[in-house]
């Protein structure tokens, strides 16, 4: 120590410092051990959501240098309280892997574009060039068709409105959906049919409510960690709370469950009947609240799985013309179709003890228990997800345990914009904002109305969803293709067969803008560099309604920019002139000779907020760019949508203020829960409940069987496949397997298998193995150890790992009312690559 | 200030481009493929790599430094085989407040004894019960990208006995 400081005394004088500094004195200079100053020491902290999962996590961003320094969670923040997962508390690093991209790349020989050539850095001025020719030799020879985009849930909400008004209104194609159609678009499809509205009813209140916890195919511990602290704290603060959890094998989530549920993978549709039958026959159906607020159908059955119209399985499928399709039917029919699931005849069909089933009935059956049902990917990736989600609302609408705190059907969503962008905004294939569809006449005018576009733009049949788009590149009818935030070549279904040959094919072109060299992005003619999370000024929209909003905290590297500034900047190579039909403008030649950014983005509405309205303390690239506070005016603009109609977003600048608000916003107030009144103001006094996204106020309870999964395990092909994540990486890994603490807590795929199935086909813990499908197969090692613990038959294989391309395997079934693909049931063999 | 502070690391990274050398433009098509293949392991789509032997884990037990205060400290010990239910936690049984006199190891954060609400309990908050949640095991693998993530204490200050 000698003449230095001790340690003891130099934190002596720090904390003195900090204390003063706190209480706005000046320290004297001899006590003060830091040089330069307390100030030096000063990190700038600010608010923004998380970058990964649905939870919609507040993180504090501390920024110094220009450079975000530390992160952790927002004490003010409600969902979260101060906690991150681990994800959550490297969000420190996730920009700075050493391959960002930072500079546009395209594909050259000689000079000039060349589908077989190899990246060269070029301007962003000669990438748009190529990339607008390119798309506007498509719109002159196929058509608005032949155009397409793939974005995502976690574009922000703005970056999801502006690709909507680009496509539809702009280049005239619905052929935009995100890769929330992998995620949640049985979820989106079920809300809409059961109760004509689309997202949760309830909210993350309802953790603190319940009495029970069902997980159905979710794996929270692992995928929804921070919730998985809410269910915690409940379950072990509140000895009386009980946690069911089912799943087609033994995770993290299990270690937390009072009754564990492995079942046969797809028999959870026999299950949710088992259910709604014992509630009946027990007498335990709700029978005012069934009167007053449910209508019964019967449901279309054999509707497919989603395959090429040439699948025998399709050929074969009576239903698969209209999946859809319902028919009104009594209480009555309902409880006779429910009758054939009986407990005997479900345990031995799905594998469950029948304690275990009855154990779980009654959680529901109950009326003294209050009820929070969850679920993610097992539901939504399943070739009757949409089925399992309504089913799940028949057994909360049974015994009306829905839209009160603690009774809650609760989907979960895995992009941390699914619900903001995807659904809110409507970037689906058929869809427009505030749940309007494209196929409704008086939806798509309204659209035009707001937007200030002439009527007639917006065409009127759906695109083509994610699967359809694969299949659509490959065979050549769909050849100009802009992926946004997402690793699709990583994230499709039998990729090798099904989105490889579409990328590559001659007759497309394929651009891809994201942060990393992500497999998606090598394989593609022409790569954009993306400014990614605080890069950016950015709103997104949680799981439970709640929208946040967060300001620029740090600049892009190099040439990188936002997706925001990608669409709107590209917007104005386009005249419309170019792709809007002659009898249009005709009719409308006021927009003659306009850019499509005129008339989309300096349309009066957009354009309307002055720069001088940007908080000074903040950067903000694109309005600095484009002259006007761009993200404020889309956002107003894209408010008008829901206001007045039960998706009231706040004032904009609001949202920089507080840490995200849940819609519906009326008067101030967010709404916690929907549909009942007290609680949801659009619920007038005396209506008690009303679901009044349908027109007659009404939810629907649908009757609809167990069908069998597209593809079972056979006497060659003998073991499921379920593919997912795991806690330390998110989606393909491109951001956390750049996080060098993430990525050495999970360095590369798995296949997990069960002793035994491995034991008897000669194979040790780490063997090398080859999992082989009818599509595919990709090499990986055996782990029977571990965090997952299989039952025979099944293997668990994630799918972060870009050398280890699991979805070369698997199947490109779909639900057929949705279009969501399942990923978790196709049959697989594993044998020894030794 | 901070626009002073990024205009620095602006510059910083212009020279180190510019010292990489002219020839940056044309090579880049080598870099993103050499780049792109670090994830994919060097192999092209069609083809599968093989895959790494399984992981070594870090069972040292030496602390590792926190790349930032706030950061959960990795596990630098083995936890295969750890029991973490309801009813056990394995890791508690030594990082608890009362067990490290004995154990050795470092007590959980006082944080962890925080309620949802802000209040103190007299053991780990059930909210913050699994620990795996926030802390993992790391193995012995090296990145296969770099991170150029900086470290706060590089930044500008000047700390007293540093001389």
């Amino acid at each position: 120590m000698n003449s230095q400081l001790t340690r003891r005394e130099m934190l002596k004088a720090q904390a003195a410092g900090i204390a003063a500094a706190a209480a706005g004195m000046t320290a004297p200079a001899v006590a003060q051990p830091v040089a330069g100053g307390v100030s030096a020491l000063e990190i700038k902290w600010s608010k923004a959501p998380c970058r990964f999962c649905g939870t919609g996590c507040g993180v504090m961003v501390g920024v110094k240098e220009g450079q975000v320094v530390a992160t952790h969670g927002d004490m003010q923040a409600e969902v979260n309280r101060g906690l991150n997962c681990v994800k959550g508390y490297f969000l420190s690093k996730i920009m700075y892997g050493a391959d960002r991209l930072t500079t546009p790349l395209l594909r050259k020989k000689n000079g000039v574009y060349d589908k077989d050539g190899e990246f060269e850095a070029v301007s962003w001025d000669e990438a748009f060039d190529v990339m607008a020719d390119k798309c506007k030799q498509v719109l002159r020879e196929k058509g608005p068709t032949a155009v397409g985009m793939f974005g995502s849930g976690q574009w922000t909400i703005f970056e999801g409105y502006a690709a909507t008004k680009l496509m539809r209104a702009g280049l005239r194609s619905n052929n935009l959906d995100p890769n929330a159609r992998h995620c949640m678009a049985s979820a989106a499809y079920a809300f809409m049919r059961t109760f004509g509205m689309d997202e949760p009813m309830g909210c993350y209140d309802d953790f603190e409510h319940a009495d029970a916890f069902v997980l159905w195919g979710s794996n929270m511990a692992e995928m929804h960690p921070i919730l998985w602290t809410r269910v915690a704290d409940r379950r072990l603060g509140h000895p009386h709370v009980r946690c069911a959890v089912l799943s087609t094998f033994t995770h993290r989530s299990m270690d937390l469950a009072d009754i564990p549920i492995i079942f046969r993978p797809g028999t959870d549709l026999a299950i949710l009947n088992y259910i709604a039958n014992h509630i009946i026959t027990t007498g335990r159906v709700h029978e005012d609240f069934v009167r007053n607020h449910t209508v019964f159908v019967k449901g279309a059955t054999d509707i497919g799985y989603g395959l090429r119209p040439e699948h025998p399985l399709e050929q074969k499928a009576t239903g698969a013309g209209d999946p859809g399709k319902t028919e009104p039917i009594d209480f009555d029919a309902f409880k006779r179709f429910v009758s054939e699931y009986t407990l005997d005849k479900v345990a031995k069909l799905s594998g469950v003890e029948p304690d275990f089933l009855e154990e779980l009935a009654e959680l529901y059956a109950d009326p003294a228990k209050k009820v929070m049902s969850l679920w993610t990917m097992g539901f939504n990736q399943h070739v009757r997800g949409v089925w399992a989600n309504q089913m799940l609302y028949n057994v909360h609408l049974l015994t009306g345990k829905i839209s009160e705190p603690g009774n809650s059907p609760f989907s979960l969503t895995g992009q941390p914009s699914a619900c903001g962008t995807a659904r809110e905004v409507g970037t689906f294939a058929h869809r427009l904002p505030a749940d309007m569809t494209v196929t409704n006449p008086e939806h798509r005018a309204h659209a035009e109305d707001i937007w200030k576009v002439p009527h007639g733009l917006i065409p009127d049949q759906p695109g083509y969803h994610a699967v359809l788009q694969d299949r659509m590149l490959k065979d050549g009818r769909l050849n100009w293709y802009w992926i946004q935030v997402n690793n699709n070549l990583q994230a499709a279904p039998n990729t090798g067969n099904e989105t490889y040959p579409g990328y590559r094919n001659p007759d497309n072109f394929v651009v891809v803008s994201d942060a990393y060299p992500t497999v998606t992005a090598v394989n593609a003619d022409l790569i954009l560099p993306a400014a990614m999370w605080v890069e950016k000024e950015g709103a997104y929209g949680n799981a439970e309604r709640r929208t946040h909003v967060w300001h620029q905290l740090v600049q892009a590297p190099g040439e990188a920019r936002s997706d925001l500034w990608q669409l709107v900047e590209f917007s104005k190579r386009f005249t419309t002139d170019e792709v809007w039909p002659a009898e249009i403008l005709e009719a409308n030649p006021g927009y003659r000779g306009k850019t499509l950014f005129d008339v989309l983005f300096q349309n009066g509405n957009v354009d309307q907020f002055p720069l001088t309205e940007i908080n000074a303390e903040f950067e903000n690239q694109e309005a600095k760019d484009f002259g006007f506070y761009l993200q404020k005016g889309l956002f107003e603009e894209y408010a008008r949508f829901g206001r007045g109609h039960g998706h009231d977003l706040a004032p904009y600048d609001t949202y920089h203020e507080v840490r995200g608000l849940r819609w519906p916003v009326v008067d101030g107030q967010e709404t916690r829960w929907r549909y009942r009144e007290g609680l949801d103001p659009y619920v007038k006094p005396g209506e008690g409940v009303k679901f009044y996204g349908n027109p007659d106020g009404k939810a629907r309870i649908i009757a609809v069987p167990y069908e069998p999964p597209a593809e079972s395990p056979d006497g060659e092909y003998d073991l499921w496949l379920v593919t997912g994540r795991v806690l330390e990486h998110w989606h393909s890994g491109s951001m956390t397997m750049r996080v060098p603490e993430l990525y050495r807590a999970f360095p590369a795929a798995v296949c997990f298998m069960n002793a035994d199935d491995a034991r008897k086909r000669g194979l040790n813990q780490g063997a090398e193995v080859k999992i082989v499908s009818r599509r595919g197969e990709i090499r990986t090692r055996i782990e029977t150890r571990g965090r997952n613990r299989m039952p025979k038959g099944v293997i668990f294989v994630p799918w972060f790992d870009a050398s280890e391309l699991i979805n070369k395997t698997t199947l490109d079934a779909t639900d057929p009312i949705s279009k969501q693909t399942d990923f978790k049931k196709c049959a697989v063999k594993v044998i020894s690559a030794a | 200030m901070r626009g002073q502070g990024h205009l620095r690391r602006v510059t910083r990274r212009h020279v180190f481009i510019a010292a990489l050398g002219v020839a940056a433009i044309s090579t880049v098509s080598v870099a993103l493929a050499q780049m792109g293949n670090q994830l994919l392991g060097d192999v092209p789509f069609t083809e599968s790599p093989k895959p790494a032997p399984l992981p070594k884990w870090v069972v040292d037990d030496v602390r590792r430094m926190r790349a930032y205060p706030d950061q959960p400290p990795v596990i630098p010990h083995s936890i295969e085989g750890y029991q973490l239910s309801v009813n056990t936690n394995r890791c508690l049984s030594c990082h608890k407040r009362e067990f490290t006199e004995g154990s050795g190891a470092p007590m959980i954060s006082v944080t962890h004894y925080i309620t949802r609400d802000g209040q103190m309990l007299a053991d780990v908050s059930p909210r913050r019960y699994f620990c795996t949640a926030c802390h993992v095991p790391q193995a012995t693998n090296q990145p296969l990208v770099g991170n150029k993530f900086k470290d706060m204490s590089e930044m500008g200050v000047e700390h007293a006995g540093d001389e």
